[in-house]
């Protein structure tokens, strides 16, 4: 009982020092000191008569979904004797293996630097910066020299660090037993059954109604899509997240899509936002990064080539290029396992007060990362939104994606329970598969990696990517 | 309420197996840790906090002291408590966990031993145990803070994550203001002075709030200085 309340006062403090940091803070305090002027708010019961206001005036609505996006992104604090490491990652050989994985991955991105002689951060001239601002908007056409730079790694690297993963504590002997998993993954982690599943993925059972199925022309309009359709819009007048989160499980109608993903994501345009944006912007111009050259590749070798992407190539490198210098980003680092990559500045090598993280968002981007972005273009138009929704989206998910944690919907979850349903439901197919080498992990692990952007046609990924901010996991994509 | 640790002398992990140590094939599932407190008198017991490594089930046993002359008992405490939910899966396997007295079967008054009893069916771990045992008892009672994590300034650039402790004690002064005699009825027309007075304390209160809750954004700046001239990355 003790250790309840004290577990949730704990997570009350926790989200009150969050917001205290944030936009909504100073603007509910304007709202307050203004509302003093109102004529029926009276000093003795100054509290309880501003709470009201609040509720009226739809503030209320606000703070409530700041703080379901806060216990939704946030892990629960966990025991007070535990490091921060423990936070990122609670197993200690998992730590160890994203440890040597980042350090492979630095050792690629710094003999790149040497072998090509490009700086990792130059400062631009003026003259150059002055020619980039007037073409921010069609960098596309430009054609930069990229044939030296390579990515830094594939999904298939990344996997072959999966395959080697092991527990030193599991009995992983030589000889084949009932401990060797059948599949490439072989560390024990707990992984949901069909029981389970079913009972988490309740709201798509074959009795409920589902977007993308059910408003196919053969159905009539009136069994379901009308009636979801209205309730949508109703969702969306109250502006409540939690309800929209709830909503959105059964898939959203695309007129209504863009709104309820910034209603879930707690993301509203502010002008601080699009200050933010801009400052970005600056920021870009200034200097140029090795990453940016990566990112100029990535786009290349993907976007562009991409049937239905290509349009947003442009898009793609306003929110990307931007998305690197943000040094917000770096706040989630406190639960994802990685770490972002640190450097010092030249001369200073050693000294803290010089100690800088590269890139600034200490997130370095692989081949195949610019297909996070591209299906978001389709829903925002307006670049300081889309930015803002990519950045929220990669915090919450898209991150697991790429780094070893045991998080449920970490990659190394996500692998286990594909092979394993595969195995209990499939099992011919599984069996064929490994007998002709062809593990189907190899197959389809490029496409859990990318959140199957790229490989699925764009009204299915999104009605997909509905379900992951739905259920606020990522295990839809290997069920 | 605070706690103060005991120092614990945690004697080594002992099998128990059934057959010959050496020349069975299997191992132990059940091992058993002795802790003894040598240079303190017997206390009540707070607080039990230790990181896991790979345990299934916990069961505690304490011997107390008694006041007569009759020889003290081993009680168990706490029977089978669950540590990992499905042994065979790394679920809660290297979590840092607390018991509470609370949460025990007896009283744990006057405690002169603890005996642990941990359990891990699953044959697919190497080895199990406890780590990092620490034994509280009840310190002083303090009052007003109820948390204490010393709270960290997030700097620029870096990605600290900070607790802070909620209440906020005012001055015993404002709380509790001295009560004056009733002013002379020279005041008819306006409002009662004690009112008011009590309605600007409020206002004061609230100000002085806004006031000294300070925002804890960064700045936002990944240069130093306006220079971002780096060397290579560092491994370390």
């Amino acid at each position: 009982m003790l250790q309840e309340e004290s577990d949730l006062a704990l997570i009350i403090a926790q989200i009150v020092q969050k917001l205290k940091g944030s936009n909504l803070y100073a603007q509910l305090e304007r709202q307050a000191w203004a509302s003093l002027q109102r004529p029926e708010i009276k000093l003795e019961s100054l509290k309880e008569d501003i709470k009201e206001f609040f509720k009226i005036s739809g503030w209320e609505k606000k703070l409530q979904n700041a703080v379901y996006s806060e216990l939704s992104v946030f892990p629960l604090p966990s025991h007070p004797a535990a490091p921060p490491e423990h936070l990122k990652e609670p197993l200690v050989y998992m730590r160890k293996a994203q440890g040597s994985w980042e350090k492979r991955i630095l050792k690629s991105l710094n003999s790149m630097c040497t072998e090509l002689s490009i700086p990792l951060a130059r400062k631009r001239p003026v003259g150059e910066q002055k020619e980039l601002l007037n073409k921010w908007n069609e960098m596309g056409t430009d054609e930069p020299d990229l044939s030296l730079f390579r990515p830094v790694y594939a999904p298939k690297d990344f996997l072959e660090v999966l395959i080697n993963l092991r527990n030193p504590n599991y009995e992983n002997g030589d000889s084949h037993s009932f401990r060797t998993h059948l599949g490439l993954i072989q560390v024990p982690l707990k992984v949901k059954d069909i029981p389970e599943l079913k009972e988490f993925f309740v709201e798509l059972g074959l009795t409920a109604g589902q977007l993308g199925i059910d408003d196919s022309t053969q159905v009539p309009p009136e069994l379901f899509e009308n009636e979801h359709v209205r309730i949508g819009q109703k969702v969306l007048s109250e502006q409540d997240s939690a309800a929209a989160q709830q909503y959105i499980r059964q898939g959203s109608p695309t007129a209504l899509r863009a709104e309820l993903w910034a209603l879930i994501l707690n993301i509203s345009s502010q002008p601080e936002d699009i200050l933010y944006y801009e400052q970005l912007k600056t920021n870009v111009i200034q200097h140029d990064l090795l990453v940016d050259s990566l990112i100029y590749k990535d786009v290349k070798l993907t976007a562009s080539n991409d049937d239905y992407y290509f349009v947003f190539e442009d898009y793609l490198y306003q929110v990307l290029l931007c998305f690197s210098r943000d040094t917000s980003v770096l706040g989630h680092f406190a639960y994802n396992s990685a770490s972002p990559p640190k450097s010092y500045i030249r001369g200073k090598l050693g000294l803290e007060e010089y100690a800088v993280f590269y890139p600034p968002n200490g997130v370095i981007p692989f081949h195949g990362f610019s297909m996070y972005v591209a299906p978001l273009c389709f829903l925002y138009h307006e670049p300081s939104k889309l930015y803002q929704i990519f950045r929220e989206m990669y915090v919450r998910f898209f991150f697991r994606l790429h780094s070893i944690s045991s998080h449920p919907s970490g990659i190394v979850s996500l692998c286990l329970l594909f092979e394993t349903l595969l195995q209990t439901y499939l099992p011919q197919l599984f069996y064929h598969l490994r007998e002709i080498g062809a593990q189907p992990l190899r197959i389809s692990f490029k496409w859990m990696v990318r959140a199957f952007s790229g490989y699925l046609a764009t009204d299915q990924l999104l009605l997909l990517w509905d379900r992951i901010l739905g259920y606020n996991s990522l295990e839809i994509l290997a069920a | 309420m605070s706690r103060v640790s005991v120092p614990c002398h945690v004697k080594g992990t002992v099998a128990l197996q059934v057959g010959d140590v050496r020349t069975s094939q299997g191992r132990p599932g059940v091992l058993v840790i002795d802790v003894t407190f040598p240079s303190v008198a017997p206390f009540e017991l707070q607080e039990i906090m230790f990181k896991n490594y790979y345990t299934a089930f916990l069961t505690i046993r304490v011997r107390q002291h008694t006041s007569t002359h009759t020889p003290a008992k081993w009680v168990t405490c706490l029977r089978d408590y669950c540590l990992m939910p499905d042994p065979h899966s790394e679920e809660g396997a290297q979590e840092y966990v607390s018991l509470f007295k609370h949460q025990m079967l007896c009283d744990m008054g006057k405690v002169l031993e603890l005996r642990l009893i941990l359990r891990q069916p699953s044959p697919l771990w190497l080895s199990f145990t406890v780590e990092e045992l620490q034994i509280y008892k009840q310190g002083p009672k303090d009052l007003g803070i109820w948390f204490q994590v010393s709270p960290t300034l997030p700097a620029s650039g870096q990605y600290a994550f900070a607790l802070q402790s909620p209440s906020m004690t005012f001055p015993k002064w404002l709380s509790h203001p001295v009560p004056c005699e009733q002013p002379a009825p020279l005041l008819e027309g306006l409002p009662d002075p004690s009112r008011v007075s009590s309605e600007v304390q409020q206002m004061w209160a609230l100000t002085e709030m806004i006031r000294a809750s300070h925002t804890s954004t960064r700045i936002g700046r990944f240069d130093v200085d306006g220079c971002y001239d780096l060397n290579l990355l560092s491994y370390t």
